[in-house]
């Protein structure tokens, strides 16, 4: 998929508690000012592709979203690969683009889960992603199913606790360089380990956030370069990998549909995890991030908490890694939470990243992950 | 308060659950491939085959991966906290999700032998696993 697509545009909007939102302003906020960022008007647009909310209820999120802003797109569709959808959205987007069948595709998420429901409706609308009968009835959480995998991995590879509070620290530390993140205090290793549990051997502070906020990027053929306003950056690969939804029904607990997805990737963008100069990677919990680091192929197996605590996935490290803080101190507003990785991809390819900026960056690898660890999406964007 | 999920079987389902309320556990043997499957389905999900036969399960497992869950996700299992949910290896060699129960958290760990008791929830009967 060699130079078929570009982002020229992105956006994310303040993500944490943000009073008076709702999720389709949210949703408003972050396109426009996606498009604005292209320095494309709205009227360039014609091509739409939504993801999920669950603070409202929209059958049709994608026709309610573009009859929300009030656009007549060519195309318009609706994407649900959980935390995977914003990867995905780049994925189907740069083939519309590709195929010539949209010109500028806008792809935009936000959800308002702090404004719009209480902490208990969320946990209680999050647990229903379990299997309805063979494991609702038994009391599933999401960081419950995380943590049979956050288990099972560490039985299996030696990973420890340390290893994912550094991961947690790590991501914190991240976050206070960004002035859009909703948690800028910085946490030590002794604030994760008397963090109390919630569904052991997971604690708060291995948990992603539960924010306010949205996301969008525009992607652009290739020879719309010249109408945007950014130095672009190009799709250079993707590729998705899928082995089960509910985690009971998980062929492994310890190997993901991320080494596939990521395999593609890579193969299409002919380059090799080693390659990579800055990563942003799904991050739901640490337990996400550790197994996806190992199963991608960036560390081998029982490495990347060492390296973690080593320092190894921060600025000067081998593989800084969510330059934003990720899911777990940036934010996390649903389909808009695995697009913050994208958006801050694009930023680090531009050389726009401020003090979080990697020198030199040109190649990135971006992943998602949906459901527990069901859906994966990989992505390798290049500096155009 | 409101009360714990009960399951609500549908045409995949129902001579699964109907089983468990005569405390006997079922799964599905694929006449084409051999293949023994959980959850039941209307096809074989190795081989597309859909000559599935309901066999009697061994009730006895192995603990594959667990977690002693602190935050409920609901009101109706705040009382139950901390309690256990697990990943069972059956001896029919397929994987189910359930609580362990009477049994101190504490004692749980990963290859622990279990076996299958049924709890009665409001008038469905529903697998648990408990220490061998
Ligand atoms: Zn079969």
């Amino acid at each position: 998929m060699a130079d078929n697509a570009i982002i020229t545009g992105v956006h994310n909007t303040k993500v944490g508690k943000v009073p008076g939102s709702s999720a389709m302003s949210l949703h408003a906020e972050a396109a426009l000012g996606a498009i604005a960022d292209a320095g494309l008007a709205l009227g360039d647009i014609d091509g739409v592709i939504c993801a999920y909310i669950l603070t409202e209820n929209y059958p049709m999120l994608s026709s309610a979203f573009c009859e929300y802003l009030g656009i007549e797109p060519n195309f318009n569709a609706g994407l649900n690969g959980g935390g995977a959808t914003g990867a995905m959205m780049v994925m189907q987007a740069a083939s519309l683009v590709e195929t010539g069948q949209c010109r500028h595709v806008l792809c935009v998420a936000g959800d308002s889960r702090v404004s719009g429901m209480t902490r208990d409706q969320a946990v209680a609308v999050l647990a229903d992603f379990g299997h309805p009968q063979f494991e609702v009835p038994y009391g599933i959480s999401i960081p419950a199913a995380y943590a049979l995998v956050a288990r099972r991995y560490m039985h299996e590879t030696g990973a420890t606790l340390e290893h994912l509070a550094a991961l947690a620290v790590t991501h914190r530390a991240h976050a206070a360089m960004h002035p859009d993140a909703h948690m800028q205090d910085p946490i030590t290793m002794d604030d994760v380990a008397a963090a109390r549990t919630i569904a052991s051997p997971l604690r708060l502070l291995d948990c992603c956030l539960i924010s306010d906020g949205g996301a969008a990027y525009v992607v652009s053929a290739p020879d719309a370069a010249r109408d945007t306003a950014r130095h672009p950056v190009r799709v250079l690969g993707a590729g998705q990998g899928h082995t089960h939804e509910h985690i009971s029904q998980a062929p492994s607990l310890t190997d993901f549909g991320c080494k596939n997805a990521a395999a593609r990737a890579f193969a299409k963008a002919g380059v090799t995890p080693s390659d990579i100069d800055v990563a942003e990677i799904y991050d739901s919990f640490t337990i996400t991030l550790l197994v996806e680091l190992e199963s991608i192929g960036f560390f081998a197996t029982g490495e990347a908490g060492p390296a973690a605590l080593a320092g190894e996935l921060t600025h000067g490290g081998r593989l800084p890694c969510n330059t934003h803080g990720g899911l777990l101190s940036f934010g996390h507003s649903g389909a808009a939470g695995g697009m913050f990785h994208i958006v801050e991809a694009v930023r680090q390819l531009r050389h726009e990243a401020a003090d979080r900026q990697v020198p030199d960056a040109e190649l990135c690898f971006a992943h998602g992950d949906g459901g527990i660890l069901s859906a994966h999406c990989s992505l390798v964007l290049g500096r155009g | 308060m409101t009360a714990k999920p009960v399951p609500r079987p549908n045409a995949d389902t129902a001579p699964y659950w109907e089983a468990c309320n005569e405390e006997r556990l079922l799964y599905q043997k694929c006449g084409a491939c051999g293949h023994n499957q959980f959850y039941p389905r209307s096809i074989c999900a190795k081989c597309g085959g859909g000559e599935l036969a309901w066999t009697e399960a061994a009730p006895t497992g192995a603990v594959h991966s667990f977690t002693v869950v602190e935050r409920a996700p609901s009101e109706a299992f705040k009382p139950d906290i901390p309690y256990v949910l697990a990943l069972v290896d059956m001896a029919d060699g397929y994987r189910m999700m359930m609580n362990v129960v009477d049994c101190d958290p504490a004692a749980v760990e990963i290859g622990m032998a279990v076996r299958i008791v049924f709890e009665n929830r409001h008038g469905q009967k529903l697998p648990q696993a408990t220490p061998a």
